[in-house]
């Protein structure tokens, strides 16, 4: 009974761990999808969105302001910050590069990821910023079942949680909304949905500022996990073997991916770690991912790959 | 006036097929030779201006060189097979730590055989070019995925490879010789007798890989090899049609690639940082590498050596000018300048010219060409 209720108690770490992951590949879902850009600069989105929400929020804390309304504020704060950005890289960077190839475009992103870090870093600082939106302590299920029961992290069900009411809302959008409508039609075929009268420009802008307001979801959760600080922006490497196993173009997958990256992760490390030195966390997602690529190139979920001559 | 190839004739197919059929670029070439390989030791030697100390030839020249030769196998899966590759840095350090095992002896236990594999220490020169052949196998290996996904996914796949060796040289004691921080300490660097030691070595050493490496590269790309990876980068099943193997052209430029990486990493190692840690060949030095190719132009071995130059000095340079300037700024402040600065100039560059200062200067030579006339 202690090992299943080991395994149990791993597995469902694991799980929650890996939705954390699915909100940052949410974002770079959303930007492949719209615009076949892929967009290293994922992680520091997440950066910059948690110091401007953290930043805010402790300066209006410290002017007295009840605890909610400067949630709210610093919240308003940081997506106005994320739009800022959007419009900045939509303006800047994308929409000179347009019909470059992929890998310029990926590199360009990079640039970005850059420049993100910096300013970012500039304005609002460069330490460690305790976050505390989301209760942190831990939980212990089915004492009765298992000695000790099972741990789970509080944070870890608002992250599950959270990602849920993201995922459905944007499902919503994308299914109800008519900018939501033209997204996909851009998606699909930039030039039809250009001679149909779609204003590519803004319907990027708008991408790019979803992917930003996932960004700060993201990193309300993160922030809370890890504290606001640079190694926030290594999330976006860990996103990649997500995005690969759920497949480029889906938002389900990301959410999937996460999950199976996230136990398979921990269970490897619990299970395989101890026997060839530890540490492989490090790498078995991207191995993961690798077998998965060779197996089925698009991803479980994502759109078969056609080429046309 | 200068430039202008009128009256040069090719009489036959070797002029024809030379690497350089203008006059005047085997000129310009021949003097940058000359001064690479004359000017620079004898200035040096003599510490003349610019090298009173040892400060340009250290922290720019030898870590150049080192990373030309990088960007240069680099560009040759990327800019020339056209497969995006954001594992080479770990190419790099399997060069080094191949090369590291190999030149300390190897000792492989295998105790369920009853017997070991023992292979003794082997002189520097051949462990170099051994680290590098490792590298290319490691190579073949993960060049494997690319027969059947491309374009980002690929750059996924070889970021598995990244991840793998970093954790495999930091984690598994057998590749460091058990050494207790896990950082190693290269060799004596000693060809036929020959030791090398001071600086201007140290460069002569590297200068004579670079180059017979980048010509070796050079006449590759050029020939039917390189035209196949060329066919493949354009259009893969157009070039699978016309009878090029995809498997052969794929796995043969992952294979060349990684090994001109692989002793890259092992002189990087070895002769310019001589002791490391795995953290030497981290994702950060793979994505430089792709920076230098692409910024340096994909597809031209002389881009990749202007776009080693540019990011590297790039940073140096923006490290100065606040100091020059006497700007009263906090070296934090600093370095989120220099990641601003650098980003902004990267974006600049892709957007003004993506294909990079290699068609800057094609530009310019057609320039040069009609000058001083407009047309």
């Amino acid at each position: 009974m202690i090992a299943l209720g080991q395994f149990l108690e791993v597995l469902i770490g694991g799980l929650m761990s890996g939705v954390l992951y699915s909100l940052v590949a949410l974002g770079f879902v959303l930007i492949f999808k719209a615009s076949g850009v892929f967009n290293y600069a994922q992680g520091a989105m997440v950066l910059l969105a948690g110091l401007a929400l953290v930043r805010a929020l402790d300066l209006l804390v410290a002017n007295g302001l009840p605890l909610w309304v400067a949630v709210v504020l610093a919240i308003g704060f940081a997506a106005v910050i994320m739009a800022a950005t959007a419009w900045l890289i939509e303006r800047l960077v994308i929409g000179p590069l347009v019909n470059q190839d992929a890998l310029t475009l990926f590199m360009s992103t990079i640039g970005v990821t850059f420049v993100i870090e910096g300013a970012a870093e500039m304005i609002f600082g460069s330490d460690v910023y305790p976050l505390r939106l989301f209760p942190t302590d831990a939980w212990f299920l089915f004492e009765g079942l298992f000695p000790g029961g099972i741990l789970v992290n509080k944070l870890d069900v608002w992250g599950a949680l959270i990602a849920g009411v993201l995922v459905a809302g944007l499902a919503v959008f994308f299914q109800r909304t008519k900018t939501g409508r033209a997204l996909r039609a851009v998606a699909d075929d930039h030039l039809a949905a250009h001679s149909i009268g779609i204003p590519i420009s803004w319907i990027w802008f708008v991408v790019w500022l979803v992917a930003g307001l996932v960004a700060l979801v993201a990193a309300t959760v993160w922030g809370t996990k890890l504290g606001v600080q640079f190694s926030i922006t290594f999330l976006a490497l860990k996103a990649l073997p997500v995005l690969i196993i759920g497949g480029l173009t889906s938002i389900p997958g990301a959410i999937v991916g996460g999950l199976i990256v996230g136990a398979g992760e921990k269970l490897a490390e619990v299970y395989l770690g101890p026997s060839i030195g530890g540490g492989i966390e490090y790498w078995f997602a991207y191995v993961l991912a690798l077998a998965v690529l060779l197996l089925r190139p698009q991803g479980l979920f994502g759109e078969r790959i056609i080429e046309r001559i | 006036m200068l430039y202008r190839e009128a009256g040069q004739f090719k009489t036959n197919y070797a002029e024809d097929m030379a690497i350089f059929p203008i006059r005047q670029d085997r000129i310009a070439l021949a003097i940058l030779l000359g001064i690479a390989f004359i000017g620079v030791p004898l200035l040096a030697s003599f510490r003349i201006w610019p090298f009173r100390t040892d400060y340009l030839l250290w922290a720019i020249l030898l870590p150049f060189l080192i990373l030309a030769l990088a960007a240069v196998g680099t560009n040759i899966l990327v800019g020339y097979c056209g497969q995006i590759s954001l594992g080479s840095g770990a190419f790099m350090a399997i060069g080094a730590y191949s090369a590291y095992k190999l030149a300390t002896g190897v000792h492989i236990p295998l105790a369920w055989l009853g017997f070991a594999i023992a292979i003794p220490p082997l002189p520097v020169l051949a462990s170099i070019l051994l680290g590098g052949l490792m590298a290319a196998c490691a190579g073949i290996l993960f060049g494997i995925p690319s027969l059947r996904i491309k374009g980002l996914y690929l750059a996924v796949a070889t970021l598995a490879a990244q991840f793998f060796f970093d954790w495999a040289f930091l984690r598994l004691p057998w590749f460091t010789n058990y050494a207790p921080s896990g950082s190693v300490n290269a060799p004596e660097l000693d060809f036929f007798g020959m030791i090398v030691r001071t600086p201007v070595e140290r460069y002569l050493l590297c200068l004579l890989f670079v180059t017979v490496m980048a010509v070796l590269a050079k006449n590759l790309v050029r020939g039917n090899l390189g035209r196949q990876w060329m066919a493949i980068r354009d259009m893969d099943i157009a070039a699978e049609l016309i009878g090029i193997r995809p498997l052969y052209a794929k796995l043969t430029a992952f294979a060349v690639s990684s090994f001109i990486i692989g002793v890259a990493g092992a002189l990087w190692a070895f002769v310019y940082l001589g002791s490391w840690e795995p953290l030497a060949f981290s994702i950060d030095r793979s994505l430089e590498l792709l920076f230098m190719v692409i910024i340096g132009g994909l597809g031209s071995i002389m881009g990749s050596f202007i776009g080693a130059a540019f990011i590297l000095i790039m940073p140096i340079m923006l490290n100065v000018i606040p100091a020059e300037l006497g700007l009263p700024l906090s070296t934090q402040t600093i370095t989120h300048l220099q990641f601003i600065i650098f980003g902004s100039l990267i974006c600049y560059l892709l957007i003004k010219e993506p294909h990079g200062f290699a068609r800057l200067i094609s530009i310019g030579k057609e320039k040069l060409r009609l000058w001083p006339f407009p047309y």
